[in-house]
């Protein structure tokens, strides 16, 4: 059972091997010459525009809200899903509930505003 | 060494060294990322444990959900805290006398059990025990004699959740 992982184990251990052996190689073998104007901060390949710290905007924190909550929701379907042939017709209605229940969550998100980005 | 001994050993290495990182580093961006390394390792601990499912809804979760939620605090509020404050408070010296005797409370259940130990206990779940446990999970999350109370209870609680941190966190009218 543990050998059904093994071939997300070795892709685990290439995607950490993969970009940092270059990070790592060009940090040993490159040559180091500063100079202010090559450590001066630039914004897409020119000079920088307007403010370094500009004002947060709390959508981003509230689609991460929105999110979490969302997020646990499939992760108690997934296992669910799972079992779907196996489940009485009973328990299909338990299901529709449990999501009926954070539909209504989803229509408050929606009417409040909170999935829309301006 | 099996492999299977030489793969925990790197991914507990990784999750203490990422977990020395959260704690010890001065940069507090840099330790909310060293934070989801170790979740990571943590949900390799899950993988060696034959716990699949666990380590899936870790990586959803902690990683994907609760990290995000702590680099965003860090992002709003990282204005209050300019300066970048020593990782060490007033009261290190209780913190030290606690960590030693945590350490050589551990350490003397370890040697005490060591004698009686079987370290191939993760090995001898007959395949067959877990073969559907997914399913199994599945199936008593919504069975009546099982946890189908809990698990509409938990509707209720994440749509509470939901309601109350979208009123909490809305920005307040401004008049423009």
């Amino acid at each position: 059972m543990l050998s059904d992982w093994q071939f997300i184990g070795i892709f685990v251990a290439m995607a950490a091997i993969f970009p940092g052996v270059p990070l790592i190689a060009s940090r040993f073998i490159g040559p180091r010459k500063p100079n202010p104007i090559k450590q001066a901060t630039y914004e897409c390949g020119i000079e920088t525009v307007g403010d370094t710290w500009i004002q947060f905007k709390v959508q981003y924190y509230i689609f991460a809200l929105v999110f979490v909550i969302f997020d646990i929701e499939a992760v108690f379907l997934f296992p669910i899903a799972a079992a779907f042939d196996q489940l009485a017709l009973f328990a299909v209605f338990e299901v529709v509930l449990f999501v009926v229940i954070l539909a209504v969550g989803l229509g408050y998100a929606w009417r409040k505003g909170a999935l829309e980005w301006f | 060494m099996t492999p299977q001994q030489v793969i925990f050993l790197i991914i507990a290495a990784v999750t203490l060294i990422s977990a020395m990182f959260v704690v010890t580093d001065r940069n507090l961006f840099h330790a909310a990322l060293a934070m989801m390394a170790s979740f990571f390792g943590v949900a390799g601990m899950y993988v060696m444990l034959e716990a699949g499912f666990l380590a899936a809804a870790q990586l959803l979760v902690y990683i994907g959900a609760i990290s995000i939620l702590i680099i965003f605090a860090i992002m709003m509020t990282r204005r209050l805290m300019q300066s970048i404050e020593s990782p060490f408070n007033s009261q290190s010296v209780g913190g030290l006398v606690a960590a030693i005797v945590s350490f050589v409370g551990l350490l003397a259940l370890i040697i005490i059990g060591w004698p009686d130990a079987n370290f191939q206990g993760a090995a001898e779940v007959s395949s067959n025990v877990l073969e559907g446990s997914v399913q199994q999970l599945g199936i008593a999350l919504v069975s009546p004699d099982a946890y189908v109370v809990p698990f509409e209870v938990a509707s209720v609680l994440l749509l509470a959740a939901l309601v109350g941190s979208i009123f909490i966190a809305w920005p307040e009218k401004k008049e423009s």
